[in-house]
Order: structure tokens, then sequence, then C-alpha cells
């Protein structure tokens, strides 16, 4: 990544205005043309320094459900347990994170709301073991700025 | 137009479904990225925009942006930082928490005693751990003695990462 790579990520993380030349601004702020713009963030998501370039969707403001929950997992049943939780589609993100007590930490979205109970409990009845449920009670920010 | 977002979201049809489809692995990077989409949905343009922009303006869509993969920026050390505060102060505390620049995401969730206290959750992005710590350490100032515990959760293995999964 060069300097008009990094000072482009750093604009372009705010987001864009929906509008017929969403890079204009910034291809004029930079000085090189909207079509270099969009050329050097394609290398970037090819790359693989961007994960994606679009919307970022808000699943619980879609009418459906998300949540938080954490298991404590035996180390010694690690993998199967990864196994029987990443078989639901519901479950999106998952992450094993040190922790004395709960280190499996992942992500359920589902459409309709009850699903998400619905997958919570057979995760239960498939481990054994219990889903710890931490719903966002309330979002303080959200938003990832990474000054390059 | 407020441009708040309502606190029930939004009602999708199935052509806001088509959209979301088609730009869940992002936008069509072209000058006219909007044009483009519109063309392989059969759509207008203009009714694209407008779509999204109403989807927008709802809190369905946050914004079109930039989505950095951190790891690969040399954001090495991802610490989810929990921490237990006081019930009547968490809600003037966690927005000033949300507002430090390495923090994505602050949220207040619920706790379990006794095993786990904490009730305010704060990502933070560092290029190593000692990084991160030194963010735990601002954080832990802020919280002043309205900090009653905390833990730092490092990420050890992503198990799963699937994008938003839409019902047909």
């Amino acid at each position: 990544m060069d300097p008009i790579d990094r000072e482009l990520v750093n604009r372009l993380q705010d987001g864009i205005e929906i509008g017929p030349r969403p890079f204009a601004e910034s291809a004029k702020a930079l000085g090189i043309p909207e079509e270099e713009v969009v050329r050097r963030i394609q290398r970037m998501v090819d790359d693989g320094y961007l994960s994606r370039f679009g919307p970022l969707y808000n699943a619980d403001r879609m009418g459906g459900a998300v949540t938080l929950a954490a298991m404590a997992v035996p180390p010694e049943r690690m993998d199967e347990v990864v196994e029987q939780v990443n078989a639901h589609v519901e479950v999106s993100h998952n992450y094993a994170r040190d922790h004395d007590v709960l280190n499996m930490w992942f992500v359920i979205s589902a459409e309709a709301p009850n699903r998400v109970d619905e997958v919570m409990d057979a995760i239960r009845e498939e481990t054994g073991l219990e889903v710890y449920n931490m719903p966002k009670e309330r979002e303080y920010y959200i938003g990832l700025r990474l000054a390059l | 137009m407020s441009g708040r977002p309502s606190p029930e979201g939004v009602t999708l049809d199935a052509v806001d479904r088509r959209i979301i489809a088609a730009t869940q692995g992002g936008l069509p990077l072209v000058p006219e990225p909007f044009h483009q989409l519109a063309e392989t949905l059969g759509l207008t343009a203009e009714e694209v925009m407008e779509r999204l922009q109403r989807m927008q303006a709802a809190g369905a869509v946050r914004r079109i942006a930039a989505i950095p993969h951190h790891y690969a920026l040399g954001f090495k050390a991802n610490g989810m930082t929990v921490w237990d505060v006081p019930d009547d102060r968490v809600d003037v505390l966690g927005p000033q928490v949300g507002a430090l620049d390495f923090v994505s995401h602050a949220y207040r969730r619920p706790r379990h005693p006794p095993r786990w206290p904490y009730n305010l959750f704060a990502m933070v992005h560092g290029r190593s751990r000692d990084e991160v710590e030194a963010q735990v350490a601002v954080i832990a100032d802020l919280l002043g003695d309205a900090n009653r515990g905390h833990q730092v959760l490092y990420s050890t293995r992503v198990l799963k990462k699937t994008g938003l999964r839409l019902r047909a």
C-alpha cells in the first residue's frame, strides 16, 4: 500500500454518499481520476487489505435478531463442539478466545426473532453445555477507525 | 428528513432483498456502481439509490464503506475488553469509551453472575498485544472508580466467519 492507498482507506471507512458518482469527491481530494480510485480499491480487496467495499448491513434493523453467545467448552471437546455449533447456518461468526471460563464466542443471526432462541436451545441440547446469551442491550458505538 | 433510524427498523420487500443479496459481497468497483448494480438487477439506478437511502435512513444499512481487514493491515491484536461498571453509570460512560479512536464496537450486555460479572464490552484493535494493553489502560483511566473489574479476551482462532444470510 502506498500513501494514496492509505489516504483512500482513511477516507472511505466513513462511507460514501449514495449518488450517481460516489467516488468523485475522493478522486478530487486526492487529485486522481475516479477510475484510479476504484482500481485501487479493487486491488486492496484482491490483496486482502479490505474485506470488501460496500454496504454494511445491520441485521437487527431488518426485522431480524442477532445475539452474541458464549460457551465454556472443555478443551478436549473443542473440535467436536465447534462442528456442532458451526453446523447451524444462523451462526455467522465464531471465535475461540483465551478465557479461563468462556472460551467460545459466536454470533447468531436470524430473520425471525424467535429463531435465535431456538438455535441456542438446539445447541444446548446437542452439546449438553450451557449457552450464555449476551444480546446487546445498548449500542454505544460501532465503526472501525483504523488510522493508517 | 432527519435521517434518524426508526426504532423498529425497516420491512424489506423482495426487491430490497435482491439488492442486499447482490451487494453483500461488495459493490461493483466502477465509477458509477449504482448504475451497474441497477443494470444487473434490471432496475433503474434511481430506484436502487432510493432504496439504499431508505435502508440507510432506517439503520438497516449502517454505511457504504471500505471494510478494512484489520489483520492484513497490521492490526494483529484484537481484544474483546469487558468491564464491570455500575448499572447507573454505564450508559454515561459507555459512549465515552466508544468515542476512543481505537474502539471499534462498544455495547452494554447482560451479566451472568457469578461466572460473568461484566456488562460493558469494547472491542479494541492494536498492532501488538502491548499496544492493546496500553489501550486497556486508557479505558481503565477513563472509567476510574466505575471500573469494578475487567478482562481482555484475545481471539485465538477464527472458527467461522460468514456474511449475512437472508431467507430466499
